[in-house]
């Protein structure tokens, strides 16, 4: 059984101490999660858990925000709090919102 | 199955699917119980949406040596890690 | 929970963006409207909204969070030390429930149990998540991308003083090392030695040579 989070006494490298401010974005993974959290719609467990069902692939590829919103998205699909496509017509405005801002002078 | 402080202990051996606390460097290894992390509702449970009763989660002593047989440094060196009671298993 | 999601034109303004035209009713934000808006970015924003729209959460909830969030820093658990230091009751209390001794301070430790453990001149603490990124932050700030790093959670449990040694920290023989791995519902708090050469110090003083890596055990207390 794999478990890629599983990490302990694995063989790594150096540890990169390059320090991090946490982007804008970053930090609203971090209150969303939270208010979910504090709202009893999500465990910390479930998003442990939903964190490692991303797979092999998204601890290498994903930063640590970027898995922590994908998780809370899948969870939050899985409990039907939201859906598919209310998820992709929000991105789409997102984005147009992004694009309009930044085309303002 | 009893446990306690100062209970010498073996974490099952075993490697389930699905969300757990218990690290593989530690399965099948033999640690000292040094204190009740505290009872807290099953993590296992948790994850898949349940709840259950709450856990006795116990604080484990293990020495570096019997989890690493390489282990480099001070033969006292230790690593304490909090284990759901149901991982446990006395050992005489 | 079933929330109806009436699929029209919703308001926008929670977070300071809005649909204003060329209004432009939000103070503009150069590193985020510059910056290209990933998949990831887009998700969140996405998040936020429907949360909100679901009435999940208010956007009163996300501003006081994220002000949360900027607020909390290493500075709560530094001057638990110092005050432990200065105050072997105070010291105690601590070492008994990091909680409730934080809040005899006016600091709030947050709702998941935190232990204190204590340096001893020949016992050295060090705590990490092996599993996942547990950190006590409501007393320590945003953890650093180091502890969330897998080098650091796979060797500090395995060669904790090669790990020590290339934070600068090396420790003499004769000290021994334990690391806690932070498994379950609790999170940990190493207390150091106060060093020598403290002596008379004010709480603010030693409060200030209590670092971020210290509370973490990546480092000790240096008197300059």
């Amino acid at each position: 059984m794999q478990r890629i989070h599983d990490v302990g006494g694995l063989p790594a490298g150096p540890v990169d101490r390059s320090p991090h401010d946490y982007a804008p974005w970053e930090k609203k993974v971090d209150a969303i999660m939270r208010l979910m959290i504090g709202a009893n719609l999500f465990t910390l467990d479930e998003m442990r858990r939903t964190i490692e069902e991303l797979g092999p692939g998204a601890y290498e590829e994903l930063s640590y925000y970027q898995r922590w919103i994908q998780a809370a998205a899948n969870l939050a699909l899985e409990k039907g709090l939201v859906t598919p496509s209310e998820l992709g017509q929000a991105i789409e405005t997102a984005k147009a919102r992004h694009a309009e801002a930044a085309s303002c002078p | 199955m009893s446990v306690s402080v100062g209970t010498p202990v073996r974490v099952l051996q075993m490697d389930p699917p699905g969300h757990h606390r218990t690290p593989r460097f530690v399965r099948g290894k033999e640690g000292v119980v040094i204190g009740l992390a505290g009872r807290m509702p099953d993590a296992e449970r948790l994850a898949y949406g349940g709840r259950g009763p709450d856990q006795p989660v116990w604080r484990v002593r293990f020495r570096q040596t019997t989890l690493w047989p390489d282990y480099a440094g001070d033969p006292r060196d230790t690593v304490v890690l909090d284990l759901y009671e149901h991982w446990l298993e006395p050992r005489r | 929970m079933t929330h109806a999601h009436d699929g029209h034109e919703h308001e926008h303004g929670h977070d300071g963006h809005g649909h204003g035209g060329h209004a432009h009713p939000h103070p503009r934000q150069p590193d985020i409207e510059d910056a290209p808006l990933t998949w990831h970015m887009a998700l969140t924003e996405a998040m936020a909204e429907l949360i909100v729209q679901k009435g999940l959460c208010t956007p009163a909830d996300i501003h006081r969070t994220l002000e949360k969030i900027d607020a909390a820093s290493p500075a709560a658990g530094s001057r638990l030390v110092a005050r432990a230091w200065l105050d072997p009751d105070f010291r105690a209390r601590l070492l008994q429930d990091v909680n409730a001794a934080a809040g005899e301070l006016g600091i709030d430790a947050g709702g998941i149990p935190i232990r204190a453990v204590a340096d001893t001149p020949d016992r050295h603490n060090v705590i990490v998540c092996t599993l996942c990124s547990c950190y006590p932050r409501f007393l320590l700030g945003g953890s650093p991308d180091w502890y969330k790093s897998k080098a650091y959670r796979a060797r500090v449990v395995r060669e904790p003083r090669a790990v020590l040694a290339e934070f600068g920290l090396h420790l003499p023989d004769g000290m021994q090392i334990e690391v806690h791995d932070s498994t379950a519902e609790l999170r940990y708090l190493v207390v150091p030695v106060r060093p020598s050469g403290t002596e008379g110090w004010s709480e603010d003083q030693l409060a200030a040579i209590v670092t971020r890596d210290c509370l973490i055990g990546t480092a000790l207390p240096v008197v300059a």
